[in-house]
């Protein structure tokens, strides 16, 4: 590490300022700001409350007995409930299963499993819509072949299926990152630990769980952090595979901003739930930041 | 195949776990794939059945010259944006990450636990001001207004996945240049963006795809319908009086060719771009 010389590092760093500052920077205050405002008078909090209560968001009278709508906020945490857990713990299981060297193709098949992390979302989103279409699509077909006729349905368009066909399909595109990351992890991991392990006696799972999951602990972080993330800004899959219906059935905060925003023309509620979104996003933006030191 | 015997019960089950998962996965781009290249009236019923069995071209022809939303001219659009929204912000993120990996200057590390902090900012949090701040700069609809949009958003995770990259160069070379009595930026682009370039290329493959698969941007931005990039057009085609699965897949294929063929080609830097970018060395 060199000396500071000021003036070198600022030249470095100026042309990222100039295009930082006005298009990512500024905006994020000004959205702030606009989010206290209602056509261009000052109201505080009146927004915040507004949104908050409105059962866009938060709508209590149906959570959980009731079908969806139950609001943005608590579909986004539906969505994290069911899809984090499940990406993680099919992204490791995957991930332990194919290093095994007696699997045949291990490589062809994670490159199958990864490619939902290559597709652009808005085609993993019409995928979904496809696959759970009754007639054209696969998932009906097969409840309809087991008899469960409830389920025989095009899942996208009953308020009960819409939020879970987006999540069960986001489960599909989502499953390689985490397979990736735990994959790149065990690879790193020194094979004399596991031998160690093996002459101390230790079973198969005396050895997962003394040896490969602590030491897999960092890249966990990164997993759980990311697909958190990923679930708070979840808009493209959700767009075009229910389009947040029926009836807002599905519908998630990005999304809502959205609605706000182009349909409602209401910028200020708009500026509302991006700020709540981005509040959400900095729970897993700190731990990542934190983990550095 | 020598497998003894005590093995093979376990070759068996792990290999048909193994393989049933990527058939599931499989399964759904099966689905795309013959949709995509039967008549509609053979996949309304399941596009598993294949009696009768016709190919056809006619979806993607249908797709490409859609009467309204044309994919051939979504493609181009998008293809005129990702370019540039991907060789700009590399190069003015390569010159920053040189910073953060090189000087020490004050505020450093607030600086970069900013840029960690913006990787995860939802893009809603921006766009309400952005779009009138476009506006009023008559830049929107425009695709020069879409790429410095992009190029702004790709700059904070280009950073943190270079100065990475840059950490772990050895940095002897540049010393002896210096020693020579080299410039900083002749060190530079003369000898650290050489040297890194496998990480140049692979920050570039994930922000041409990103940038390509982008959905959200282009749909805030671009308004105007011949603009309407490739992703944009998708949901558009959805025809009137059915979902038509038909154009709606070959459309779907021709729209992910494009990452799926970069992504095959240059699978190993988009996978080392992919770990680079979500960890920190």
């Amino acid at each position: 590490m060199r000396k500071s010389k000021f003036l070198t590092p600022l030249f470095f760093l100026l042309p990222a300022l100039i295009l930082m500052v006005p298009f990512v920077i500024y905006p994020v205050f000004k959205t702030v700001y606009l989010s206290f405002f209602l056509d261009d008078k000052f109201v505080g909090l009146e927004n915040y409350k507004n949104v908050l209560l409105s059962p866009d968001i938060v709508n209590l009278d149906r959570f959980p007995n009731k079908s969806p709508p139950w609001g943005a906020l608590i579909h986004n945490v539906v969505w994290i409930a069911i899809h984090l857990p499940a990406t993680v713990f099919l992204g490791l299981g995957i991930a332990l299963l194919l290093r095994r060297k007696e699997i045949k193709g291990a490589s062809i098949i994670k490159s199958i499993i990864f490619l939902g992390m290559v597709i652009p979302m808005i085609v993993g989103g019409l995928i979904i819509r496809f696959l759970f279409e009754e007639g054209a699509g696969v998932i009906p077909a097969i409840f309809k072949a087991l008899g469960i006729e409830g389920l025989a349905i095009t899942w996208t368009a009953y308020p009960k299926t819409a939020l879970f066909a987006a999540i069960l399909g986001s489960i599909w595109i989502w499953t390689g990152f985490s397979m990736l990351m735990y994959s790149a992890g065990l690879a790193s991991i020194p094979k004399d630990y596991y031998e160690a392990a093996l002459i101390d006696g230790a079973n198969r799972f005396q050895i997962f769980k003394n040896v490969t999951w602590p030491l897999l602990k960092p890249i966990t972080i990164v997993v759980v952090a990311m697909t958190l993330l990923w679930d708070l800004k979840i808009f493209d899959v959700v767009y075009v595979a229910t389009g947040g219906g029926p009836g807002g059935a599905s519908m998630v905060l990005a999304l809502q901003m959205w609605d706000y925003f182009a349909r409602a023309l209401n910028y200020n509620y708009a500026a509302v739930v991006a700020v709540l979104l981005t509040t959400l996003t900095l729970i897993p933006a700190l731990w990542l930041i934190r983990r550095r030191d | 195949m020598n497998i003894p015997k005590y093995k093979l019960k376990e070759f068996i089950i792990s290999n048909s776990i193994a393989w049933v998962l990527g058939l599931i996965w499989l399964i759904p781009f099966l689905g795309v794939l013959m949709a995509s290249i039967r008549p509609y009236r053979e996949i309304v019923s399941g596009w598993w059945h294949f009696s009768p069995f016709t190919i056809t071209l006619k979806n993607f022809v249908g797709a490409f010259n859609h009467p309204m939303f044309p994919i051939s001219e979504g493609l181009r659009n998008s293809l005129i944006i990702a370019i540039p929204s991907t060789i700009t912000p590399l190069l003015v993120a390569a010159l920053a990450a040189y910073a953060f990996a090189r000087y020490s200057f004050p505020i450093k590390n607030y600086l970069f636990v900013f840029i960690v902090f913006l990787m995860a900012l939802p893009q809603q949090m921006t766009i309400v001001p952005l779009y009138f701040l476009l506006r009023n700069f008559h830049l929107l609809n425009k695709f020069q207004g879409l790429i410095l949009v992009h190029s702004a958003w790709g700059l904070a995770w280009i950073i943190f996945f270079m100065r990475n990259y840059f950490s772990m160069l050895p940095t002897d070379v540049e010393e002896a240049a210096r020693i020579d009595g080299a410039s900083d930026f002749k060190i530079f682009y003369k000898i650290v963006l050489p040297m890194a370039l496998p990480g140049l290329i692979s920050a570039a493959i994930l922000q041409f795809t990103w940038v390509w698969s982008d959905f959200f941007l282009a749909l805030v931005f671009l308004q105007n319908p011949e603009k309407y990039v490739a992703t944009q057009r998708l949901p558009l085609l959805r025809g009137q009086y059915f979902v038509d699965w038909g154009i709606l897949t070959a459309a779907s294929i021709m729209v992910m060719l494009v990452p799926l063929l970069v992504y095959t080609l240059f699978q190993k830097y988009y996978i080392s771009g992919m770990i680079g970018w979500s960890t920190e060395k």
